[in-house]
């Protein structure tokens, strides 16, 4: 199945009721799979006149304790970042897809992973995350999709997909877990309060501001068991690995056929492959790289999760980066070279 | 001893932040009377707009979600689609519906979104002070036009209802004032056809309401009034731009 085909399947089966998106590629496919069967199966899929609308129309579905979600590229993305601001100031659970594209500006429409600060560090304006979830495969697209639905309920916050061309066009074998959605009582929702109960308000606005940093101070709470409970990641190989790569989604892909070659050539390499990029796993990649000399971060980018590494790793260790961006895909010959390089320069 | 006149339900007893003279009192508490009389408060989802209705969800006893400045159409489609037996409506001023909200209303009502919308022309950005708004008449003197609205540089006001009544997914578009007694009883009965309409799933219905604002045009409440007879009702005339009371459309969206 497609990437984006899975995850719209994924979506349904989370419980997802409402999709409100606007055509972009390369996530054409995701709404076009939830237009064929959502309201067969008791959703709605509605198009939007633009990515503004759409993420609105998830605002005002969100309230009603619906699950709903959006999805877009790049560039969609940042026109959607006022709304999604408001999302979490509203303490709005929804889930927003993003398959990356390259950019800045109309950019491209090929795989990119140039997203990265965006998404975990600037979708919108005021102190809010978004939990940010990074499949590296069609089925870790399905069961992160479901994740996504549940953590985005239980924390009342936002969380994205932040998948890539690459991954949502690819087609890979996949299993959909057999889960009914278990989704918790919202006695916040606005949907009619039937003359039982006080009249529910959802707002982001707050005109005094202690009342305003009361309001951000209560997130952060919840922000921080976020931290202590949502972490997610692979090491693979990096017991004893001096080398350890640190790639997410689609690069962590090539990053482990340069790992396996560098292993070929007796280059002690590892992989560490963060599945969640906010929260970002911090322990997980300390304890990945406690053998390590050097650390390469590997990315679709000019360089951006590069900075989180160096930030979770204290500067301990030296960090290096290689990246393509534009949207040209690293092959795995270009990154073992890298290693190679590294590997001589710590002899 | 008989109650003869009491605050509607749909309104909390609370004090608002309104300016004095303005007449957004008198058009909330038309919509809350309209909610009581029709019995759907339990129901209702409101929709408030960013501008000096923003704190309206403090005012209405519905349940009330704040939207992003001009979104509310937009925030009504997804709890419409979400929840259909609910009866939704946004409480819109000019800057937000007619200006950084235009693209929504104009697709909420081409689609025929079956959501109501109380459409507060007052000519002005209030809340920010003064500024000219869409619906600014030409001539006006705001504070982003010192020399009053001039055309040739500000361009011309947007008529609402006129623009969207030609839109097929329209089943109401009315333009009333609140200026006088007939003129507010006459607003009354357009707003609770708007509801009605959406009771019974015709589709999109809006009510503009030519309203006042004494403290930025720099007048009295009477003057004010007297400003919306002599200026706004020449330019903007009172009246049924579309009434489709036959939705020949889908029957529930």
């Amino acid at each position: 199945m497609k990437g984006n085909e899975a995850l719209g399947e994924a979506a349904m089966r989370a419980g997802c009721k409402c999709f409100f998106g606007y055509p972009i590629t390369p996530q054409t496919e995701l709404s076009a799979y939830l237009a064929k069967h959502m309201a067969k199966r008791g959703g709605t899929f509605l198009q939007a006149e633009s990515e503004i609308a759409a993420v609105n129309m998830v605002l005002g579905a969100s309230s009603c304790g619906v699950r709903a979600m959006t999805s877009s590229s790049s560039p969609g993305i940042s026109l959607k970042s006022e709304g999604i601001s408001y999302i979490a100031g509203s303490d709005l659970p929804c889930v927003i897809v993003n398959v990356q594209r390259g950019g800045p500006g109309l950019g491209g429409i090929q795989p990119s992973q140039s997203d990265y600060w965006q998404a975990t560090k600037a979708l919108g304006h005021g102190d809010f995350q978004l939990l940010v979830y990074a499949p590296a495969s069609v089925q870790e697209t399905v069961d992160m999709t479901f994740k996504a639905f549940d953590e985005a309920d239980r924390y009342r916050m936002p969380a994205m997909i932040l998948s890539d061309g690459l991954l949502g066009q690819m087609m890979e074998p996949v299993m959909f877990p057999d889960i009914v959605p278990d989704i918790p009582e919202k006695p916040w929702a606005c949907c009619g309060h039937k003359n039982k109960r006080e009249h529910n308000i959802i707002n982001s606005l707050y005109l005094k501001p202690d009342e305003l940093e009361n309001s951000v101070l209560e997130r952060y709470k919840r922000y921080d068991a976020v931290k202590r409970e949502c972490t997610d990641a692979e090491a693979y190989l990096c017991d004893d690995a001096e080398i350890v790569i640190t790639a997410y989604g689609a690069s962590a892909r090539v990053a482990k056929s340069a790992v396996n070659g560098a292993r070929e050539k007796g280059i002690k390499a590892g992989l560490f492959r963060p599945k969640t990029l906010y929260p970002y796993p911090v322990n997980e990649i300390n304890e990945a790289c406690r053998s390590a000399k050097t650390v390469l971060s590997v990315e679709m980018s000019m360089g951006q999760m590069v900075d989180d590494v160096k930030l979770a790793l204290n500067c301990r260790i030296p960090v290096e980066f290689f990246g393509r961006t534009g949207g040209i895909i690293p092959t795995p010959s270009e990154v073992l070279e890298k290693i190679e390089s590294l590997s001589e320069r710590s002899r | 001893m008989a109650v003869v006149f009491e605050r509607p339900h749909a309104l909390c007893d609370v004090a608002n932040h309104y300016c004095p003279g303005c007449t957004h009192g008198i058009i909330h508490r038309l919509v809350a009377e309209v909610i009581d009389e029709m019995g759907i408060e339990g129901d209702t989802v409101g929709i408030c707009p960013v501008g000096c209705s923003v704190m309206a969800y403090d005012y209405f006893n519905c349940d009330m979600i704040e939207a992003p400045h001009g979104r509310a159409p937009a925030v009504a489609t997804g709890v419409k689609r979400a929840k259909p037996d609910s009866v939704v409506f946004t409480y819109q001023g000019d800057g937000d519906l007619a200006a950084i909200g235009t693209c929504e209303t104009v697709h909420a009502a081409a689609r025929g979104e079956n959501i109501t919308v109380i459409f507060v022309n007052n000519t002005i950005y209030g809340m920010t002070g003064g500024q000219m708004a869409p619906t600014t008449i030409p001539g006006q003197v705001t504070q982003t036009t010192p020399y009053g609205r001039d055309p040739k540089l500000q361009g011309f006001p947007l008529k609402v209802c006129e623009l969207l009544a030609q839109a097929d997914g329209t089943a109401l578009a009315q333009r009333v004032s609140v200026d006088s007694i007939p003129h507010i009883r006459e607003a009354k009965k357009a707003i609770r056809k708007a509801f009605e309409n959406q009771v019974n799933k015709r589709g999109f219905s809006i009510v503009e309401i030519l309203s006042t604002c004494p403290t930025n045009w720099g007048m009295t409440p009477l003057e004010a009034l007297e400003r919306v007879r002599t200026d706004m009702i020449p330019y903007y005339p009172l009246g049924v731009y579309k009434d489709k009371t036959v939705w020949n459309g889908e029957e529930d969206k």
